[in-house]
């Protein structure tokens, strides 16, 4: 019994100091394994996820962030394709929101230094809506969107 | 068979590393022909390493698109490294794969 109870103790605080030297490894990498947060992409608008993840930051408009392959009219909701560029140095995230869908929060995208600020995905969108995407860069958060018509919603 | 192709292709400074994996991405909004509801089963995260170092990380919902296709622009990048693209999805499954630029 104490054998066991030993044993246990020893264990236990193995795998603390282990997940603590985890923990602390992961805070000192900007693009680390962090664990995916359900409340980011469970949020149902975009005023929500701007307030509550990005406390209300401001991004300002910008015009060194560039979008191609975005269609103003996509015809099938289910897979519209976005490449985000961007002239802006040292782009460390970019986030693809899309206003009006159930839940806007698309992807986000972690760069190490070693990327260009260069990204490209497909996603649905359910209707005619605002995409907007977000720029994170040497601390300071940019915007740009454009306005999307759908002819077919791919949202279910 | 792997679920996940990487093509690279060099350009003048740059790598440039497109990614399509095979994987529904349901949402659970969408319903089966009997009319219930698909659960939800998308990937979640997705990683990118270049030579054994993370160079992005994508964190995404059951918004993107079925059977993701993801391009990334890689700064550098020679002939013979590796590049492994691993993901793993709600529902705790996974895949991995190294490819190597050429």
């Amino acid at each position: 019994m104490s054998k066991s109870r030993r044993k246990f103790i020893k264990q236990f605080f193995s795998i603390t100091a282990y997940s603590l030297s985890l923990t602390t490894g992961l805070l000192r990498s900007s693009i680390a394994m962090a664990e995916w947060k359900k409340e980011k992409f469970q949020a149902s608008s975009y005023k929500e996820i701007i307030n509550k993840l990005y406390k209300n930051s401001i991004f300002t408009e910008s015009r060194k962030i560039h979008f191609s392959r975005l269609p103003k009219v996509a015809e099938n909701g289910a897979l519209v394709p976005i490449t985000v560029t961007s002239t802006l140095k040292n782009v460390a995230k970019i986030s693809i929101l899309v206003e009006k869908n159930p839940r806007p929060l698309i992807a986000e995208f972690y760069l190490s230094p070693s990327m260009a600020p260069h990204v490209s995905a497909r996603f649905k969108m359910a209707k005619h809506s605002r995409v907007i995407v977000l720029v994170e860069a040497e601390g300071k958060f940019y915007k740009k969107s454009q306005y999307v018509k759908v002819t077919k919603g791919g949202c279910g | 068979m792997s679920s996940i192709k990487i093509r690279t292709k060099r350009l003048n400074n740059t790598t440039q590393i497109r990614t399509l994996i095979t994987h529904p991405m349901d949402n659970g909004r969408h319903k089966d022909k009997h009319g219930k509801l698909i659960p939800a089963h998308h990937i979640q995260q997705l990683w990118v390493k270049h030579n054994d170092e993370l160079i992005t990380t994508c964190e995404m919902g059951g918004s993107i698109s079925k059977n993701p296709y993801f391009d990334f622009l890689l700064n550098g990048g020679a002939e013979g490294d590796n590049v492994n693209i691993s993901w793993v999805d709600n529902l705790g499954h996974k895949d991995s794969k190294t490819h190597i630029i050429k």
